[in-house]
């Protein structure tokens, strides 16, 4: 058994600001090279090591990060 | 791409609340108001009080929080929001009101309504963004800007001679008889978030039990004004705020629990780097 998270980035709220990226314990978050409709680089999964702590939906400034987390 | 199993209501550990407005907020990137609305509205939704509390919004970027906050809200004039709340909670004794200001609204223009206020000890709570700039207007040098600090009027750094000391509005109505919970917190880290959401929700209990004024301060950035990017406005702030706005408990309970000795910005000034 090992807890594994995931978050859901609202992609076109997210402003790229990267606060989220820089307090990510497992550097699972980074910007994307894509961008959203406001021409952004929203933030997005970069891997598979997320742990569901929700430190990203704590300090996100638009809350658009909706973290899930489950036993696998 | 790695989340189809693990993205399921029951897996759910964290989302925006629903006293926050579905609305895009229209601060700038990283901004901290964003943030602090949101802590602000966990307290609401986990203490159950959204239908009886009443939020004055004030002048500055903030002053579009109604479109936000999904409880009452009204707009003050410039500065004038204590003395607005005064009004709505001598009225409406039973709901909780709470104004929103930023350091150009509560300690420039609005300084007298705001020592008035926690002078009197009204039963409010007032929440108090610093950012030691004006944000909105363009980063001209606010009452809170540090000795040192480079502001769109203070070009070379604000100067002591010409400008006068940083103003500790926080520390100045810790002293005053009618303010029972004073606090200074910040939002940039996970660790600061929970610390501040603790005293946002000790304020609203404090209220609930007519305490006195409640006032929270919360040190913030503004990366615009300040020509960085959010993460590197952020660090700016734990380095060079974090020793002049000391963070943590100034009053509990009608007592002063840390001294303030004007002594210390003395030697905070040679410590200030100009960027």
């Amino acid at each position: 058994m090992a807890i594994k998270g995931a978050i859901v980035v609202d992609k076109e709220k997210c402003k790229g600001c990267g606060v989220c990226a820089s307090v990510c314990p497992k550097q699972v978050i980074a910007l994307s090279k894509n961008v959203n409709g406001k021409g952004y680089n929203y933030a997005e999964m970069v891997n598979g090591d997320c742990i569901g702590c929700a430190s990203c939906g704590m300090v996100c400034p638009d809350g658009v990060i909706t973290v899930y987390k489950a036993k696998v | 791409m790695f989340n189809e199993e693990i993205v399921k209501p029951e897996n759910l550990v964290y989302k925006k609340t629903s006293v926050l407005t579905d609305a895009v907020m229209h601060y700038c990137p990283g901004c901290p108001h964003g943030t602090i609305h949101r802590i602000i509205a966990e307290v609401i939704d986990e203490m159950g009080i959204q239908d009886k509390t009443i939020g004055i919004a004030p002048v500055g970027c903030s002053v579009l929080a109604y479109n936000y906050f999904n409880v009452d809200f009204v707009e003050a004039a410039h500065g004038r929001a204590p003395a607005l709340a005064s009004a709505i909670q001598r009225l409406h004794p039973e709901h909780h009101t709470f104004t929103y200001q930023g350091d150009g609204d509560l300690a420039a223009i609005g300084t007298a309504e705001t020592i008035h206020a926690c002078n009197r000890g009204e039963n409010i709570i007032i929440f108090f963004v610093n950012n030691a700039i004006y944000g909105m207007t363009g980063g001209q040098m606010a009452p809170t800007t540090l000795v040192g600090m480079k502001s769109a009027t203070t070009p070379y750094g604000r100067r002591v001679d010409l400008n006068g000391w940083p103003l500790q509005i926080t520390e100045l109505v810790a002293q005053l008889p009618g303010t029972n919970f004073v606090t200074r917190q910040s939002a940039s880290t996970p660790a600061d978030v929970r610390k501040a959401k603790a005293a946002v929700r000790k304020a609203f209990e404090n209220q609930a039990a007519k305490k006195g004024t409640q006032f929270v301060e919360f040190v913030s950035t503004c990366n615009s004004g300040w020509k960085m990017t959010p993460v590197a406005a952020n660090e700016w702030m734990r380095q060079n705020m974090f020793p002049k706005y000391v963070l943590g408990d100034i009053k509990v309970e009608g007592e002063i629990v840390r001294e303030y000795n004007p002594a210390d910005s003395k030697v905070i000034r040679d410590l200030v780097s100009v960027k």
